[in-house]
């Protein structure tokens, strides 16, 4: 009797064990837990903010050299990598024709100098002749007034004068014109000069050579490039910026820039122009950043990271990125009042990129807000306050 | 009074307690199989709650962008907002893709989202949120990643950031958000032997790579490489309009579909899921009608296998009215002991399984009423049986 009484009441107290753990395991998982939330309070400190960008390493000056007419390539004298200085010559078109017709022309021009010469000469012949005939006319004439000569004969000078006076002027505009044909020679001769000159490649301006496009033997039209250099002095990251981020960026604010390269390892730099053309396409602002030292090794078109630091606050109330939620077309946070959430509405300034929102009104420093829940929360739930979710696995 | 029933469980405990156990365990697995279904229509919705849209505008004659692929340029967004009723709109992608994790593959849904709009991660529980515009994501923690941990997709590689939970595709792959452009750029980019051998390709081409029109070759290969399309855009309907009649304005004047809620969650759950859904269905129904069985063939051996001890009652003059209130108290009580052992097993095994396991409260009410019911039922078979004893078999062999 006595064993089963005490049998009873061991089973009795084992089934309420086992009823209230049952009870217990509902109440605590499942969809009738409280959310279990990690919290935050608020406090007013410095903020910094920057706007992250991908750039691709660019020379703003670049040099495409190339022929201006078509032609065929004599030489290169330069290859990739190669530095040069401004002036020097890179590359050699085929003259063809170019030489003799420049011999051609310099004969011309000699020629053209000894036609001037005997075109003087002349000029200096009909003067005498013109002088001669001249004064004869005027000795018959003063002869035939006192009739030692008849008029026929006077008249036959005066012809004779006038004729040479002709002469005169004919020989005087073949001078000109000899002159003249001088001129136009030298010019051809200068025009073909510049023309054989045109067939070498120089540099414009001092830099390195970065692409060798077309080697000796190869025919190419006006406009085909030999080989492209760029001005190491222009040297920069093209950086995109989404128009959405980029308000703040201006010319002279200090960026780091990381290589692709090279990850983990941030160069200095700084924003050297924001361009006032953006990208309609992809809704990207440009900002040019150069080096502050030039990398020694790097590669154009490389991608790097840009961050830009733009603005700083120092005594800014901020909340955690993760905290701020839309509800109901209004944003806020979830703050938790009696062991329940409650929505509040917040005006919200910019984002950080470590993950921090300004908050420029409807909470304190001091308050006391949700940041991780396990789950989107309703207003009026019961949460439970943890110190992480981090080690949820599910 | 004395409690009949009371006294002949205390009598023969262990077997009562373990026939319980057996039974609890057999209608655990059926919670479990309805957990199984619940989670995955849930797999499915969870979708579309964090979608957080009103509508989904995908491409026309499409069921996209979950059911079927479907691409939209990326700048019709644009045209989008400009329409009377809408909010706000934006851009996602979708992608289902392995990632590498160490020794194993992840299988994901990489979800490409604009920081700041529909689309994004309504919720964390770790880190923080997308703030720079490439190369950082949030994954659910069912990927296995850490905060701060570098993943590669495709030819980038992103650091985890933040970590968000319950945020599956709906066929329960956990889901990983980056920025739209990178996305875009897992989606649309091919890898690089690919662009090399195309651009191989392209100079090859007489036709294309022509030595007079210098330009032209590399204006071709940089038009092979841009991706400027996303496979759908969520639209925002503003207060005060209806979301049905601004989705027929789209169809109707930007050539392109447009879904309500209720009729994505239909392609969803009906459409999507619906064979697999059924499947489970049906498998829960037989499992309900096997337990069902077993449930009354276990009451009512019981009662068969005290035969003598229900003569003896008789022969001693109890009431039939006591002898089947003792046979209905036990096998309710078999019943509840099963419930309470069942309930608990699945929500102790839930987590364990690879999918999700969704166990409603109206779930397990209602197994308990079906328990409750089907033990009765059985009871009266058992009662039957009881009440034809002979009371002379309690003195015979």
């Amino acid at each position: 009797m006595n064993r089963r009484v005490v049998r009873a009441v061991g089973l009795a107290v084992l089934g309420l064990v086992l009823l209230t753990g049952f009870v217990l395991l509902m109440v605590r998982s499942g969809p009738l837990a409280p959310v279990r939330v990690t919290t935050a309070v608020l406090e007013r400190g410095a903020f910094e903010n920057a706007v992250f960008g991908i750039g691709t390493v660019e020379a703003e000056r670049a040099y495409a050299i190339g022929p201006t007419s078509p032609g065929r390539i004599l030489a290169v004298h330069v290859d990739v990598g190669s530095e040069v200085r401004a002036g020097q010559l890179l590359a050699e078109m085929d003259p063809v024709e170019l030489d003799a017709r420049l011999a051609a022309s310099r004969a011309a021009s000699a020629r053209a100098v000894h036609a001037l010469a005997s075109a003087g000469a002349q000029v200096r012949d009909a003067e005498v002749r013109q002088e001669l005939a001249a004064r004869n006319a005027r000795r018959y004439a003063s002869l035939g007034e006192r009739a030692f000569f008849s008029d026929a004969a006077v008249e036959a000078k005066r012809q004779e004068a006038d004729s040479a006076g002709a002469q005169l002027q004919a020989a005087r505009a073949q001078l000109d014109a000899a002159r003249m044909d001088l001129q136009r020679l030298d010019a051809e001769r200068v025009a073909v000069e510049r023309q054989r000159a045109n067939v070498r490649l120089a540099a414009p301006v001092a830099g390195v050579v970065t692409a060798r496009d077309a080697e000796p033997g190869t025919t190419l039209v006006a406009g085909q490039s030999v080989l492209r250099m760029v001005d190491l002095a222009s040297v920069r990251v093209r950086t995109r910026i989404d128009q959405g981020r980029s308000g703040g960026v201006r010319a002279g604010q200090a960026a780091s820039i990381v290589l692709r390269s090279r990850p983990g390892f941030a160069v200095a730099g700084k924003v050297s122009r924001v361009e006032l053309n953006g990208d309609a396409v992809t809704e990207e602002r440009i900002v040019q950043v150069v080096f502050d030292e030039l990398p020694k090794d790097f590669a154009f078109g490389e991608l790097a990271e840009v961050t830009i630091a733009t603005s700083r606050g120092a005594d800014v109330l901020a909340v955690p990125g993760a905290a701020v939620h839309e509800q109901d077309g209004r944003r806020g946070v979830w703050t938790v009042a009696d062991g329940a959430t409650a929505f509040v509405p917040v005006r919200t300034g910019e984002a950080s990129l470590d993950g921090r929102t300004v908050v420029l009104e409807g909470l304190q420093a001091g308050d006391r807000i949700i940041v991780h829940s396990e789950r989107e929360l309703r207003a009026g739930e019961r949460v439970a306050v943890v110190e992480s979710l981090e080690g949820m696995r599910r | 009074m004395i409690s009949l029933a009371g006294r002949d469980i205390l009598h023969h405990w262990t077997k009562y307690v373990f026939t319980g156990v057996g039974l609890g365990l057999l209608i655990g697995v059926t919670l479990s199989m309805a957990g199984i279904y619940r989670g995955m229509v849930d797999d499915a919705q969870v979708l579309l709650r964090s979608s957080a849209a009103d509508i989904w505008v995908v491409q026309q004659e499409t069921l996209g962008p979950y059911a079927e692929p479907s691409s939209v340029r990326d700048d019709a967004y644009r045209a989008l907002l400009g329409m009377p009723g809408v909010a706000d709109a934006a851009n996602v992608t979708y992608l289902t893709m392995q990632i590498r994790q160490g020794e194993r593959d992840v299988r994901v849904m990489a979800v490409g989202f604009e920081p700041g709009r529909s689309g994004e991660p309504p919720f964390l529980v770790a880190g923080r949120g997308v703030e720079r515009s490439h190369y950082e994501v949030v994954a659910d923690v069912r990927t296995g990643f850490r905060l701060g941990e570098r993943i590669r997709i495709r030819r980038q590689e992103y650091e985890v950031v933040g970590l968000t939970r319950r945020m599956v595709s709906s066929s329960g792959d956990p889901m990983v958000f980056l920025p739209l452009k990178d996305a875009q750029e897992a989606q649309f980019l091919k890898d690089n032997d690919a662009i090399v051998n195309e651009r191989a390709r392209t100079v090859a081409n007489p036709g294309l790579n022509r030595p007079g029109v210098p330009g032209l070759l590399d204006a071709l290969l940089a038009s092979q490489t841009s991706s400027r399309s996303v496979n759908a855009v969520l639209v925002k309907v503003a207060s005060g309009h209806d979301a049905e009649r601004v989705a027929g304005n789209i169809r109707r004047w930007k050539h392109l579909e447009a879904y309500t809620w209720r009729q994505m969650e239909d392609i969803l759950v009906s459409k999507l899921i619906e064979t697999s859904a059924r499947q489970i269905a049906t498998f829960l129904v037989i499992l309900a009608i096997v337990s069902a069985a077993i449930v009354s063939f276990i009451i009512y051996t019981m009662t068969l296998g005290k035969v003598r001890e229900l003569a003896v009652l008789k022969l001693i003059g109890t009431r039939n009215r006591t002898i089947a209130a003792m046979i209905l108290q036990q096998s309710l009580g078999l019943g509840l002991i099963g419930f309470v052992i069942g309930k608990t097993v699945a929500t102790l095994w839930a987590p364990y399984f690879p999918k999700y396991v969704l166990l409603l409260p109206g779930d397990a009410v209602r197994g308990l009423a079906a328990t409750m019911v089907v033990c009765a039922i059985a009871s009266l078979v058992a009662i039957r049986v009881a009440l034809k004893v002979d009371p002379a078999t309690a003195i015979g062999g």
